[in-house]
Order: structure tokens, then C-alpha cells, then sequence
């Protein structure tokens, strides 16, 4: 049975496939972080005044904050002003097409399966692909404008609807909402934003695949959506790194905002670099995300599928403020070797007969950390309100952990709450029993991690489903002898 | 086919074979009889490879290859399949998806291409209506939820649709009413060729009314004590497994 153990365990290693670095000049700034590195951003990004502002509001206000220490992982003191707080590649000035973005950042893109060229048109997705800091290109921008979609890099969306971007950044997440955030609203770089129109359904999915590629350099990215009365729009998030031997941080915040009848689905391939068997390196992933139903009937709903960092600090929440409005979130998330993640949800029922649905599965292998950690709040005109959550974690091997922390506030009485958790191991019973009908090891522990996936697979849109599902394999692949 | 010699095995630190000797030969059906904790199931695990036995002396050869040098999987994709005493569970995998991969599996190791859909939804249908067995149950996770009854029957259907060339059933009629034991029994008789085998492991002479074997072995104490026809069966049945105690003391 110990060697069972140790095949287990020798499955968890795992071999990281976009550990490569492009070798492209960029433009950054010394590392450190203050008032002065705050306005240097902004100037580079030539923004207007009262964007300014507002990042030093929130940098003078990061100051005055301590980094949180509630949450289930460990890692050494971060060194803030270590990192570097901005880099981008050095671009020819003004891209009029894709034709003309430097061929080396597109086989960058190539090497990470994201063509952003024609093939393209057969899966209708466009694309935002932020490189380091910046935004290097949208694709299918012309066929989102025929429907009034605005999709672009956030850095110009600033130039070309300061309106927008003004009534709406902030709004969901302000800059004093938390540490992580303070941080991004002061540095933030580059993003996506997206803006769908009354009535209208987003013709296609749309896509950001985010990529740190310089070294000592964090990713603080920014991502705004509003989808007005009405409108449908689904949005796809996917994210790599090189391998590096020291952490890199990555703090992004990302606001959606639902109106009346409206609907957003926003999931997540997230994928960067954990670091390696020792626990050397690997990106340091501390993001708030966070949805209002404002309007309603509206709904929003996040699916994630977290196989990478070295640690993942991450709570993707909705404020369900409209009446009848919809949460929901799904998650699937995996530590491995020294992977630690303290991840789940917060619902907040505001109005009348909201309902949330909560579908976390952690799996955990090595000595991998995984929490689970949600809160469910019933306000008092929270009549009707109903949450249904489900926590299932499943180990592999018998070093790693799983931990539960719900979190449940109910002050109207008609509110309903239920919760229901479960841990469970990978069996060798159950490897047993499909390699004596045919199966590796490897094929076997596949079958049975997406089996247990199955219910929040099914609700990605299918191509990622697809690449969520290969993901895992390499995530828990291994030297199976 | 299979020629087990003084094979010897323990689990942890208990011995529970302790000198088996077999030969099966193609197109035989052999039936292991004998009490509870007599190694019946151990056999068969050891046929199949469970890591928890230790093999500690004898040796198994399997159409002339050394048995017991083959990974788990790769006895299965050459043709031994263990139709399991407590079958497993696994959550979230449909019934069909999981008997699609395991047919791959082997073709593979054959150097096979996968099997067509339309081929394998034939295939699968034609089983299913023999065995009795809706196709609703093809879309359920594999085993989970289902009586005993019905998970006895999913083994016979892996079976048949892996068509192996050694099928070893560990006590399948275990908990099974008569109507069920018969669907079983037809689905071990659908298999019988000169090029296959089956050892049939129970504790009961009832299943074999319907899977008539060609020989009968009593195994007692990790021993077989003895071997005979299939009049064996009815002998036992008649004076119970009493009678043993006396063969294996001396």
C-alpha cells in the first residue's frame, strides 16, 4: 500500500508546458513602489487627471493598510518594493492591425495555443491578450462594434469613453476595499474593458489571456464589464507565466456590473506558474473579483478552474441587490506539490428572492493546502433569498490537506441557507478496479479527478471545458512508472 | 491457458495461499468452491494483481508468459478480466464513457485504433438487451447508486463487451435472486469458445446449475484438496463443507 503512496505522490509532480520565456525588449520602470512610480504609470498611459487622482487616493490609502493575515496559506514577508510596477513590450508606435504586432509576441501567443489570428473566426471568440502590463491586441474589435460591444484594452477605453470608465471604475470594488485592490487601483497597468449595450446579446464569447512574461515584475490587471439592461454576454479569462525561480506577484481586480435582465458569465482558466516539485517559485496570486446584480432578475455567475500559482487568494463574489437576481459560482481547484489556495465566495442577498449556488471541488495532492472559504449573507430585505452550497474536497495521497471555513449570516427569516460538504480520497480501490479493466495509473486517477469535476465541467462553455480538462491531466501528470 | 504452481501469497503478515497448484486450459470452465476465508477471493486477486498480496513463492504463467511480471493493466489488455465480489464506484464517470475507455485501453495495447461510436453503440446495445439491462443505466456514474443486484449485472456487461480470453468471477452470484443468477449464468455461457476460459469463484452449488463446469476445485485452508466434476459441487452441497475439516488435518 506504500507503494501505492508513493505512485500517488510521484503523480502529483507535475511538468509545467508554458515555462518559456520570450526574449523581447521591454520598457520598464525601477522596481519600487511610491507616489512618484503611481504618476510615472499614469503618465506613460498618458491618462487624464482625475484617473490620477484616484490611483493616488488609493496608493495614499494602501499606506495606511496591513496585509491581511486571516487566510489559510504561509508564505515569507512580500517585499512590495522589490517588484517592479510596470513593463511592457517596447511597441512600434501605433498598430493599425494585428498584421503589425511584433511577430515574437505572436508566436508567443501561438506557443500558448491562443491564436489571434483567423482562426479565430471558426471558434467566434475575440481576444484581448495583455502581455506583462499592456494590452497587444483585440481581435474581431469591427464585429463587436456592429452590435455596439465595446471590447478593448482598458488602458484605452480610458481615451475613448472616459464617461464609462469613470461612472463605473471602482464602483463595485473601491480602492479602499482591501489591501490587494488598494494596491491594483494604484498600479493597475493594463486590462480589459467591455461594455455590452442595452438589449444586446454579445455575438460571440469574448477573451483576455493574460501573460507575465518579465522577470521581478507584477501583473496587476484590470478588468471592467457591464452588461446593460438585458444584455448577455459571456467572457472567458486564461492566464500563464514562465517558470521563475523567485515569486512574482499578480493582484487583479475584476468588476462586473448587471443591470436589469442582464447576464454575465465569467470563467476562469487560470494557470500560472505553481513552482516548482520544491516549492521554488511560482506566482503569488492575490485577485478580487466581484460582481453587483444591480438590477433585476439580472445574474451572474463565475465558473473557475484554478490549477496554477503558488498561492491563490481568491474570492470571486456577488452582491445580489436586485430583486430575483442570481449568483452563482463554480469552482474547481487544485493544489499540488506545494500549491497552497484559500479560495471560494461571497454571496451577499440584498434583495427580495435572490438565489446563489455554490459548487466548490477542491483537489489537493502532495503537500498541497487546499480551503475552501465562503460566505453566505441574508440581509433583512433578503425575503425569500435562497443559497445552496456544496463543498466537496478530494485528496490525493496522504500529505496534502483540505479545509472547509462557510461562513453563514441570516437576518430575515424567510431567508434559506443550505450547505452540504464532503472529502473524499482517490481510492486505490478504485485504481484498482480500472486498471484491471484496462487503464493506466495515470488514466486511471484522470477518470476518476474529472469525474469528480463533472459538475462544474459542465457548465463551461465547451472549448474550455475541454482545455480545463487537459489542464488537470498535465496538472497532476506525472513519471508514473 | 493459466498453470499456477505451488503458488504461495500473504497479505500483511498473514499466509493465505499456501501451495496452489492449477492448470485451466482454453475453452474449460472451472469452478473454486470451499468456505469463507479458505483464499477463494485471494486467488482470484492474485490472478488479477491486486498489490496487496504478496506472492512469496510459485509462479503463474499465462499463455506461456510469467504472469506475475505484468503490470495490472497489461494483464487486462491481454485478456484477464476479474468480475468483481464488491464492484467500485466511481463518481461523475458515466457507465458508457468508462466501458468506451476501457475497450480503448486494450485495443490500444493490441496496437488497435478506438473503436467506432456507431460500432461500440451496437455493441452495446445488443449486451444490454441480453443481460436485460436498460439503457438509462448507461448514463448513471459507474456503480454508484446501484442495487446489488444491478452492479453485478454491470460486471457481465464489462465482460461481454471486453471479451476476454480469462474471466474470472469472484462469488458475482453472491446476493443475487434466481431471475438475476440466470441473466449471469447466460452471460458466462454467451462467452464459452474453445479460445476462452472461465474460473468461476463461489461459495454456493446453485450457480452451477446454470454454468455447468468442466471441473470443480474445493479449496480450503489456501489449498485445494480437491478436485473433481462437476459432481463435486453436488457433493458438497450435500454434506456441507463440514466434511473438509478432516482432509485439510491431515
Amino acid at each position: 500500500m506504500t507503494s501505492e503512496n508513493a505512485m500517488l505522490e510521484e503523480f502529483a509532480q507535475r511538468e509545467y508546458e508554458h515555462g518559456f520565456v520570450t526574449d523581447i525588449e521591454a520598457d520598464a520602470i525601477a522596481p519600487g513602489l511610491s507616489e512618484d512610480v503611481v504618476r510615472l504609470i499614469s503618465s506613460k498611459k498618458n491618462e487624464p487627471e482625475w484617473l490620477l487622482e484616484w490611483r493616488l487616493k488609493a496608493y495614499r490609502h494602501w499606506l495606511t493598510l496591513e496585509e491581511p493575515n486571516w487566510h489559510n496559506v504561509k508564505y515569507p514577508p512580500i517585499d512590495y518594493q522589490a517588484s517592479v510596477y510596470y513593463s511592457a513590450p517596447k511597441e512600434k508606435p501605433k498598430l493599425s492591425s494585428l498584421d503589425e504586432v511584433d511577430p515574437v509576441l505572436l508566436e508567443t501567443y501561438e506557443k500558448l495555443g491562443i491564436p489571434l489570428q483567423e482562426q479565430k473566426v471558426l471558434a467566434n471568440v475575440a481576444v484581448d491578450a495583455v502581455f506583462d502590463s499592456v494590452s497587444i491586441a483585440t481581435t474581431y474589435r469591427e464585429t463587436l462594434e456592429k452590435h455596439g460591444v465595446i471590447f478593448r484594452p482598458f488602458s484605452e477605453a480610458v481615451h475613448e469613453h472616459p464617461e464609462l470608465v469613470k461612472k463605473y471604475l471602482g464602483s463595485v470594488i473601491p480602492y479602499s476595499d482591501n489591501f490587494y485592490a488598494s494596491l491594483n487601483s494604484a498600479v493597475f497597468s493594463d486590462g480589459s474593458f467591455c461594455f455590452i449595450p442595452k438589449g444586446v446579446r454579445c455575438p460571440m464569447e469574448l477573451s483576455t489571456y493574460f501573460r507575465i512574461n518579465a522577470q521581478n515584475t507584477g501583473q496587476f490587471e484590470r478588468t471592467l464589464i457591464i452588461a446593460e439592461e438585458g444584455a448577455h454576454v459571456s467572457y472567458l479569462e486564461g492566464c500563464t507565466a514562465p517558470k521563475r525561480d523567485e515569486h512574482q506577484l499578480h493582484a487583479a481586480v475584476v468588476e462586473l456590473v448587471a443591470m436589469d435582465d442582464a447576464e454575465i458569465k465569467y470563467s476562469t482558466v487560470q494557470n500560472w506558474y505553481p513552482g516548482d516539485a520544491e516549492g521554488v517559485g511560482g506566482i503569488y496570486n492575490f485577485v478580487t473579483k466581484r460582481g453587483a446584480c444591480r438590477g433585476k432578475n439580472s445574474k451572474i455567475s463565475w465558473t473557475q478552474v484554478e490549477t496554477g500559482s503558488a498561492i491563490t487568494w481568491k474570492y470571486p463574489s456577488v452582491i445580489l441587490q436586485g430583486d430575483n437576481s442570481v449568483g452563482e459560482f463554480y469552482s474547481v481547484a487544485v493544489t499540488a506539490n506545494h500549491q497552497q489556495a484559500d479560495t471560494g465566495t461571497k454571496m451577499i442577498h440584498i434583495g427580495k428572492n435572490t438565489k446563489s449556488t455554490i459548487i466548490s471541488k477542491g483537489i489537493s495532492a502532495g503537500v498541497g493546502q487546499n480551503s475552501y472559504r465562503g460566505e453566505v449573507k441574508m440581509m433583512k430585505g433578503a425575503t425569500n433569498a435562497r443559497n445552496f452550497s456544496q463543498c466537496d474536497s478530494l485528496l490525493i495521497g496522504d500529505r496534502c490537506g483540505a479545509h472547509t471555513f462557510p461562513y453563514i449570516e441570516v437576518r430575515n427569516t424567510t431567508a434559506k441557507v443550505e450547505h452540504e460538504a464532503s472529502t473524499s480520497k482517490v481510492g486505490e480501490d478504485q485504481i484498482y478496479y480500472l486498471r484491471q479493466r484496462g487503464l493506466s495509473t495515470e488514466d486511471a486517477v484522470n477518470m476518476i479527478v474529472n469525474g469528480f469535476c463533472k459538475e462544474v465541467y459542465d457548465l463551461l462553455p465547451m472549448e474550455f471545458a475541454l482545455e480545463a480538462r487537459k489542464l488537470l491531466s498535465v496538472s497532476l501528470e506525472g513519471s508514473v512508472g | 491457458m493459466l498453470e499456477i504452481k505451488n503458488l504461495h501469497a500473504r497479505s500483511d503478515e498473514t499466509e493465505i495461499l499456501r501451495g496452489i497448484d492449477l492448470q485451466v486450459n482454453a475453452g474449460e470452465i472451472h469452478a473454486i468452491m470451499g468456505p469463507n476465508g479458505s483464499g477463494k477471493s485471494t486467488l482470484a486477486h492474485v490472478i488479477a494483481g491486486r498489490e496487496d498480496y504478496e506472492v512469496t513463492q510459485g509462479e503463474i504463467h499465462y499463455n506461456g508468459k510469467d504472469l506475475l511480471d505484468m503490470e495490472i493493466e497489461v494483464r487486462a489488455a491481454e485478456g484477464i478480466f476479474l468480475a468483481y465480489q464488491y464492484p467500485v464506484e466511481i463518481s461523475g464517470v458515466s457507465n458508457k464513457y468508462f466501458l468506451r475507455t476501457a475497450m480503448n485501453c486494450v485495443r490500444k495495447h493490441h496496437g488497435e485504433s478506438p473503436i467506432k461510436r456507431t460500432e461500440f453503440i451496437a455493441l452495446l446495445k445488443q449486451n444490454l438487451d441480453r443481460l436485460g439491462m436498460d439503457k438509462s443505466m448507461m448514463d448513471r456514474s459507474v456503480n454508484e447508486d446501484f442495487s446489488g443486484g444491478e452492479k453485478k449485472r454491470n460486471e457481465i456487461l464489462q465482460m461481454a463487451m471486453l471479451q476476454p480470453k480469462l474471466a474470472v468471477l469472484d462469488e458475482t452470484d453472491s446476493g443475487l435472486d434466481i431471475d438475476a443468477l440466470k441473466i449471469v449464468a447466460n452471460g458466462v455461457n454467451a462467452l464459452r469458445s474453445p479460445e476462452r476460459a472461465t474460473i468461476v469463484v463461489t461459495h454456493y452449488q446453485r450457480l452451477l446449475d446454470y454454468i455447468v463446469p468442466d471441473k470443480v476445485h474445493v479449496l480450503a485452508g489456501g489449498k485445494i484438496v480437491r478436485s473433481g466434476d462437476k459432481s463435486l459441487a453436488l457433493e458438497l452441497e450435500d454434506k456441507g463443507y463440514g466434511f473438509l475439516q478432516e482432509l485439510t488435518a491431515t
